[in-house]
């Protein structure tokens, strides 16, 4: 049973922790935008 | 998840909504309705996201490999997006599959590690895919580095089928054959119920797979995108 839970903890940590990096990934892009409109109205 | 599913189009809408029940569908499958295998017992359980791992590993790498020959023909933004992506996830899904496989191992062979064919091949093909992700990260030209990585993808693709058939021609007792095996070529002497919750599994993780592929690729392309569109601003700045 133990090996179980720590073979199913591995599964959902790694997925999660990639979903995670896709989220950072995304927000980061939603800053650039943001910080794109600002230059864009400064000029 | 961080990921906002309403930036999505219609597709990843779909995907997502199959992919939630799938999981837990999935979940009851494995802990409920499967029986428990007499000889390992519950860690026999590992089992379906294992395969289900290993095989969307190959399907990751075969994408990558896919795309890499394009990239060869006809280098493309979008090709080497897509080439990428895939490397992250097969290499995310063979390190799952390394991971759970030692897990398992130790229940059931009392060791976390043995140097079988089939262990080796995968250790190999997740070292040749770790690498083509470090080439991709290389400063210069797209183009160049596309072209270059390219070559590393379909070398990795090319062990693919070295990895699958490895426990057929080196004919280790240790690692059991699942596919191909028995009588009517179904599995290794699996119950009905197993043989349908390892295919299930399999369905489940490969559309996870194609969300995460196409959530992915998403951001890549918006990240090129405001990359030119941040030079295109920075010229308008500098006439």
């Amino acid at each position: 049973m133990t090996y179980l839970l720590m073979g199913y903890s591995v599964i959902f940590a790694l997925i999660a922790g990639y979903m995670m990096i896709l989220g950072k990934r995304q927000k980061q892009i939603e800053k650039e935008i943001k910080q794109l409109e600002e230059w864009n109205q400064e000029i | 998840m961080m990921i906002k599913i309403n930036n999505s189009g219609p597709i990843d809408r779909v995907l997502f909504y199959i992919l939630v029940p799938a999981f837990l569908i999935n979940l009851y499958l494995i802990f409920v309705w499967s029986p428990v295998e007499k000889v390992m017992g519950d860690v026999q359980k590992i089992f379906y996201f294992h395969v289900g791992s290993a095989w969307v590993a190959f399907l990751a790498f075969c994408v990558v490999g896919f795309y890499s020959v394009l990239t060869l023909i006809k280098p493309k933004m979008e090709r080497f997006i897509y080439a990428g992506i895939s490397a992250e996830i097969g290499v995310l899904f063979t390190t799952l599959a390394l991971l759970t496989g030692m897990i398992w191992g130790r229940a059931s062979w009392n060791t976390w590690w043995t140097w079988e064919p089939r262990l080796i091949t995968t250790l190999i093909l997740w070292f040749i895919y770790v690498a083509y992700l470090f080439v991709r990260k290389m400063e210069g030209s797209w183009e160049k580095i596309a072209k270059l990585s390219s070559v590393f993808g379909i070398i990795g693709v090319i062990n693919v089928p070295i990895v699958f058939m490895a426990t057929r021609w080196w004919n280790t007792k240790l690692h059991p054959v699942v596919f191909g095996e028995g009588k009517d070529q179904t599995g290794g002497g699996m119950e009905p119920e197993m043989l349908a919750t390892m295919f299930f599994s399999i369905f489940t993780i490969t559309v996870l797979y194609v969300f995460l592929l196409r959530k992915g690729a998403q951001i890549e392309k918006m990240r090129e995108v405001i990359k030119k569109a941040k030079t295109n601003i920075i010229n308008k700045i500098a006439s």
